[in-house]
């Protein structure tokens, strides 16, 4: 028999605690284990520095420095047959580190295999734009910008992309609350009715499991309803539901299933 | 002779009915919702699906239209972002009076799943809102029954009197 755990009160116990869940590290490897690899990273070593570099599935992770980014990605798209910048985007490390690491996953289709451009920049800090090199950047640096509040010099439309253009904040930053901030709270309020409809409309629910001590009796049971008003005690007779008065609709038919005809050969 | 004959030997052989104005107005609106296309999220598939063959809308006189100026009734079928939100209102202003809403499935009644900082938290807020349809999303069945409670609210206004403007605000 399985062991006997005691249940009560498990609606109130949290069973995930951690606010940012750190996976585990998959393991690292050099990157001349690699021939490819090895050879792709011999040719940015010899223009630029690198500050960092292993292999992780499969896939090298080359730390290189901001300034050189656009023309890293040049001489990989042009030399190394790196054509493709499937992905790039920003990731939040503030709290720990002050600033954001920038990366771009590059793919060759001729090597087959996958290389990550990561640098680091300080909060505030503007990146070089690649929107030159790859049009697919275009609307990334713009999401990036949108998102993180990083901008990308010589972009040719550095707007949001995602958020309305007179959006306040940067969602996807850590320290941006999931529900909003105030400004995203009265957003559509502010905007169409003014400041002044806020107490007339209200604030936003956002309790998904609040329970109010008047739904038993605002709202009869389905199938069981009353009139408005009605005390509920909880024996209420079934209630037909009908989407017509009774005296009939005006130059409507009902239905009458007595006069109707069920076809039930198909080859009619 | 023709199938679909009028038997005027019923209604004391005339082809004649007679009712008041308010059951006649009331009668060609209730049965004539044309709908303005809002399909927003998952939900505007269930809207197309009670639009086409199958549960076929066009037998309750419920046409969707591309316009909001040829609609009656606003079907918001979708999660409402806080980007678009400015959109429905306008959209909603440019409806021609008289005009009923109806809130179709869990993330147009209350933002549903999305609890977060780009969704609108229910259509209420921004536009009255006359049917509220749980689920999510609503089967094609919940909307036709919607559009025939609406029916029935149509028929039970006094059109001849004087309406009063929805206005939230």
């Amino acid at each position: 028999m399985r062991a006997y755990k005691p249940k009560d009160n498990v609606q109130a116990k949290a069973y995930y605690t951690d606010r940012f869940f750190v996976s585990p590290q998959v393991a690292k490897f050099s990157p001349e284990s690699d021939e490819v690899f090895a050879q792709d990273l011999e040719a940015i070593k010899s223009k630029f520095e690198v500050l960092d570099a292993y292999i992780q599935v499969g896939q090298m992770v080359v730390y290189i420095k901001p300034e050189d980014n656009f023309r890293v990605l040049k001489l990989m798209k042009k030399e190394l047959t790196y054509t493709q910048l499937t992905e790039m985007s920003a990731i939040d490390w503030i709290a720990q580190r002050g600033g954001f690491e920038v990366f771009y996953q590059m793919l060759s289709m001729d090597k087959r295999k996958r290389i990550r451009i990561k640098m680091f920049i300080k909060k505030g800090e503007a990146v070089n734009s690649v929107e030159k090199l790859f049009r697919s950047a275009d609307w990334s640096e713009r999401e990036m910008f949108d998102m993180f509040g990083i901008e990308a010099n010589g972009h040719p439309f550095m707007k949001r992309i995602l958020m309305p253009y007179d959006w306040q904040g940067h969602p996807l930053l850590k320290t941006y609350p999931l529900q909003g901030d105030e400004f995203a709270a009265w957003y559509e309020v502010d905007k169409i009715y003014g400041k002044e409809a806020r107490d007339a409309i209200g604030p936003e629910l956002r309790d998904p499991a609040k329970v109010d001590r008047y739904d038993s009796e605002r709202f009869a049971r389905l199938g069981h309803e009353v009139p408005k008003g009605t005390k509920i005690t909880g024996n209420e007779p079934k209630v037909v539901q009908n989407y017509q008065e009774d005296g009939g609709v005006f130059m409507i038919k009902k239905f009458d299933k007595k006069d109707s005809v069920v076809i039930d050969d198909p080859q009619r | 002779m023709a199938q679909h004959k009028v038997n005027y030997t019923q209604n004391g052989g005339l082809p004649v009915a007679l009712t008041s104005i308010d059951k006649i107005v009331n009668w060609g609106r209730s049965n004539s919702i044309w709908a303005l296309t809002y399909g927003l999220a998952c939900c505007g598939i269930e809207m197309m699906a009670s639009g086409a063959s199958r549960y076929d809308f066009d037998r309750f006189g419920t046409i969707f239209r591309a316009s909001p100026r040829q609609a009656d009734v606003m079907i918001v079928a979708g999660t409402l972002t806080k980007k678009h939100a400015e959109f429905i209102k306008r959209l909603y202003d440019q409806m021609t009076e008289p005009k009923w809403v109806i809130s179709m499935g869990s993330c147009a009644n209350t933002g549903g799943m999305f609890n977060t900082y780009a969704t609108v938290q229910g259509v209420d807020r921004i536009i009255p809102v006359d049917l509220y349809l749980p689920g999510c999303a609503p089967r094609p069945e919940t909307l036709q029954y919607g559009v025939m409670l609406l029916q029935k609210k149509i028929r039970a206004n006094h059109a001849s009197r004087a309406q009063k403007a929805k206005r939230l605000m």
